[in-house]
């Protein structure tokens, strides 16, 4: 069976091979309630499974009209095996087609989780590639693989074991792949950080001169640049680093325990994650970062953010284009894939997928925000079925535009949006009494209150005022209002990884001292600073 | 029914509410089990270590503390807790500019915890603002439930010695009740929908009932709850057009409207039932009885089990809502005139008219949801008019 019912799947290359009777039954669903899977990540709801002898024996596909359906993607569409494939693959390619941002021979990373939506993507883009099918796709790919299991609380003898069943399948793929620990973000450098210039967004007039020429490249090379791009299999790791230290594993493992709720795990996992995937990109030269987010995935984000307080950066954060971080931007092409499609593509057609656990599995229900909001989107989309679908589409509405028109400020530290804490009449600033319960040293009364809470708490107010030598508080200034919320749950922040605090102390020396020469810079600092950085 | 001495056991903090009711009514809009309510209210244990003696107030220094404020933890003692929350409530009017000197406010009164609370903090700040204060109260015509609720208007308006309307939906709208257009909507196989009747009625109930008594302006009591709820159901229903003129602290009032807004807004549920339990005021407490229909339910949930787990999570969703950034072609048109009425409307008619128009018509559902078949006008589905009803939203039908 195709189900990974256990942690570590006995062996990847019985998945690729299922019987051919369960794939391509005549009638009935693959899928039963009896042997459905439920991967860490995906709960699917039950009830649009019922098989389809359920239904009258003459129903037809919708779409050809001629073959027997064998999957129903929304109420009332049963589609057969072939139109279902024509539309997931449609959808894939009209994603990265319409948004003509991924130019012809482009370099893109794709990240790999070992979910089956990413890895539903990696076989889409490996398909994609081959020879035999229409309208090749042009960009060249790489997949990079985190291991996590060091955040997650793994033996080492899992994580092996992991690593392993990871190799044989980023092998398989035959694209240049690159394993790379979560210990490594503590031997990242500072740059990371930093947004560099990005290049100015391609036209559409940019894009078809780049296929042009991309074409008439191709015509003169003839069919040796073709075969030399498909030699890339099999190559050496490209981890030059080797397995992590000891040192590394347990000062991520010290980093993980100190932090006191699920939410902000998860949350700076995310964030060591992207900086890592980045890193990597960067250094191989990887211009575009595809993620599998599928559309529930994307949902449930969307939903989770503006809970954590992100509500200013949701269309960066579950748009389909990522572009704070400068020079590589993150593409997220399963967006509108929705997991169910997924689920069902992977196992009608036999994607293989790698199940490890996350930090959140098995943790009840009310254990962080991100569970609880799955939970509840997953309950309602049993309830009313175009729930999902709804959060998606406004979603789409969302733009990147700052509101009200406020010019580029400073970014946060470690999600790289523009601050979006004013010391303006917010409702947050005004309100703003979430400090720590024993360092709360102001008092509202009666007389003070009317000039707001202090910002010994480290939300905003007026540099200057009360401002201590505290690192800590100088990592809060440079953190927008979520990262703050998240970093208050963790206790001592020299626990994070020197890369951060480097920068963080970078940045607070260079805001002190365009303070004091401030009166005497003619015109904006910004683009000055801005230039200088790399 | 006799009095209830009630008591809820928190780790954190005791509650003691005094009310006319039934414990189990009570629990739900609580929405604390029943069991916990029906202990006998004892004296106030230490907060944290029993060994030690309770903590002192952090403002005053001289009175023991009686409560932590839910979002800082900050001890403090009856006194100093009802005056912190009233200096903040009065610099949301102040900072905001909400309620200039010599504004006739029409305050909209329902007897609930809300209304109350924001009435009696509007009436203590009055002199201060230079403002005059008027109830409004609002019949809808809810049988067992409005009648109650008016009765404890009526006690807080003779004990407040302000002057109260009321305004019943029977007079306004043509002598459709709530309860008559309950009955009206069932039975179509899917949710009844009072509850988008019921808001947009309502405002404009309350509209009419400000201009009787000549107001000036409009002030409602909702509090960062109902703002974090009407965001997350916002999202949840697709509702960009609300979404993008919602997060503000109120209209100012377009095209002939009132200006209106919520003092309380930043102040969160349990801090107004607190104040409202210190100051020992007598409300209304009861829920709705349409009120499990609504789709606001979902988000309350939701809004709860955040709560749970993330103390913070009410700030953080109005700050996120605060925040969101819409594309142009999501906000709703610029809001014209209703051509029966002449109220503030984004179509031909303004929603009111429209809902009253199907009712009339024996087609109650004519104005919900996508498409609006056979009424006058063009424009596209969904944009939801000016109006703004932050109350139940009905579940939606697809």
């Amino acid at each position: 069976m195709l189900c990974c019912r256990k942690l570590t799947p006995p062996g990847l290359l019985e998945w690729c091979s299922p019987s051919e009777q369960d794939v391509q039954g005549p009638q009935r669903l693959p899928l039963t309630p009896g042997d459905f899977c439920l991967w860490s990540h995906a709960r699917l709801p039950l009830s649009d499974t019922e098989p389809a002898e359920a239904r009258t024996g003459d129903q037809k596909c919708v779409k050809c009209k001629e073959g027997l359906p064998v999957v129903v993607i929304r109420a009332g569409d049963a589609f057969c095996r072939d139109c279902f494939k024509a539309l997931y693959v449609h959808k894939f390619r009209a994603m990265l087609g319409k948004s003509r941002l991924i130019f012809p021979g482009e370099k893109v990373l794709l990240a790999w989780s070992g979910g089956p939506s990413s890895s539903s993507m990696v076989w889409q883009v490996l398909e994609g590639l081959s020879r035999d099918s229409a309208k090749r796709l042009r960009f060249v790919p790489g997949v990079v693989y985190i291991d996590e299991g060091a955040a997650c609380g793994q033996s080492p003898e899992d994580r092996a074991r992991t690593l392993a069943e990871v190799k044989l399948a980023l092998q398989t793929t035959g694209f240049p792949w690159h394993a790379v620990a979560l210990e490594e973000v503590f031997s990242l450098p500072p740059s990371a950080l930093r947004c560099s210039a990005q290049e100015a967004a391609g036209t559409e007039g940019a894009y078809k001169a780049a296929v042009d020429s991309f074409l008439q490249q191709q015509h003169a090379l003839g069919t040796n640049g073709v075969e030399r791009q498909s030699q890339h299999c099999a190559q050496d790791p490209q981890s030059p680093t080797g397995p992590p230290t000891t040192a590394q594993t347990q000062a991520l493992s010290r980093l993980f325990d100190s932090v006191k709720t699920l939410t902000a795990k998860e949350e700076l996992l995310q964030t060591l994650r992207t900086h890592l995937i980045l890193h990597v990109a960067r250094n191989h030269g990887y211009s575009k970062v595809m993620t599998g987010d599928s559309c529930t995935r994307l949902a449930i984000k969307l939903m989770t953010s503006l809970a954590l307080g992100r509500g200013a950066f949701l269309a960066w954060d579950t748009g389909f284009s990522d572009e704070r971080h400068g020079d590589v931007v993150v593409v997220r092409p399963m967006r509108e894939h929705t997991l169910k499609e997924v689920a069902f593509y992977n196992r009608l057609f036999a994607v293989p997928s790698i199940c490890t656990p996350a930090l959140d599995t098995k943790a009840p229900e009310k254990a962080s925000i991100h569970r609880l909001m799955e939970a509840f989107i997953l309950r309602l989309q049993a309830q009313f079925p175009s729930t999902v679908s709804t959060v998606y589409r406004t979603s789409e509405k969302l733009v990147k535009a700052p509101r009200a028109g406020c010019a580029a400020g400073p970014r946060c530290l470690l999600c790289m949006c523009t601050l979006d804490v004013d010391t303006a009449d917010s409702a947050t600033a005004f309100g703003a009494q979430t400090s720590h319960l024993p360092q709360m040293q102001t008092p509202v009364t009666q007389a003070r209150a009317a000039a707001g809470p202090c910002c010994c708490a480290g939300m905003g107010g007026a540099p200057g005022c009360c401002k201590r030598e505290d690192p800590r508080a100088q990592v809060m200034e440079q953190l927008c209002y979520g990262c703050r919320v998240n970093m208050k749950d963790l206790p001592s922040l020299e626990l994070l990884p020197p890369y951060i605090l480097s920068e963080a102390q970078l940045r607070s020396q260079r805001a002190t001292a365009e303070q004091e020469i401030r009166e005497y810079l003619l015109g904006d600092s910004e683009d000055e600073a801005g230039t200088g950085e790399s | 029914m006799g009095t209830w001495e009630l008591s809820a056991g928190r780790p954190q903090s005791l509650l003691e509410v005094v009310v006319l009711l039934p414990a189990s009514a009570l629990s739900r809009s609580l929405d604390l089990p029943a069991w916990v309510l029906f202990r006998r209210s004892r004296p106030l244990p230490p907060l944290q270590d029993p060994t030690m003696p309770a903590p002192q107030c952090a403002s005053c220094h001289k009175a023991r503390a009686a409560l932590r404020r839910p979002r800082s933890g900050q001890a403090l003692c009856g006194a100093c807790f009802c005056a912190a929350f009233e200096a903040e409530v009065l610099h949301t009017v102040v900072a905001g500019r909400l309620l200039p000197p010599g504004a006739v406010v029409a305050v909209g009164a329902s007897g609930g915890k809300d209304s109350t609370v924001l009435a009696h903090v509007l009436r203590e700040l009055a002199p201060r603002l230079g403002i005059s204060l008027h109830l409004v109260a609002v019949d809808e015509g809810i049988g067992g439930y409005r009648d109650a609720a008016l009765a404890a208007v009526r006690r807080q308006a003779a004990r407040w010695e302000l002057p109260l309307t009321v305004v019943a939906y029977a007079d306004l709208f043509g002598g459709w009740t709530m309860d008559a257009v309950a009955r009206s909507t069932a039975g179509s196989g899917r949710s009844r929908a009072c509850c988008t009747f019921c808001g947009v009625l309502r405002r404009r109930a309350l509209e009419e009932g400000a201009r009787l008594v000549g107001a000036t302006h409009v002030v409602t009591g909702h509090n960062a709850d109902d703002m974090a709820e009407t965001v997350l159901m916002n999202f949840l229903r697709g509702d960009a057009g609300r979404l993008a003129r919602g997060g503000g602290l109120g209209s100012p009032g377009e095209g002939g409207a009132l200006p209106r807004c919520r003092p309380l807004q930043l102040a969160s549920q349990k801090e107004v039932v607190l104040y409202a339990h210190f100051r020992r005021l007598d409300y209304f407490s009861e829920e709705c009885v349409y009120a499990p229909e609504a789709f606001r339910g979902h988000a309350r949930d939701l809004l709860k089990m955040l709560e749970a787990a993330r103390p913070s999570a009410v700030l953080d969703l109005v700050h996120s809502a605060e925040r969101l950034a819409l594309a142009p072609t999501a906000r709703p048109p610029p809001p014209g005139a209703c051509s029966r009425c002449g109220a503030l409307a984004s179509r031909a008619l303004c929603q009111a008219c429209a809902l009253l128009d199907g009712l009339n018509r024996g087609r109650p559902r004519l104005a919900i949801g996508k498409g609006r078949r056979g009424l006058d006008e063009e424009g596209p589905p969904r944009e939801p008019q000016p109006s703004r009803p932050p109350a139940s939203e009905p579940v939606p039908d697809f």
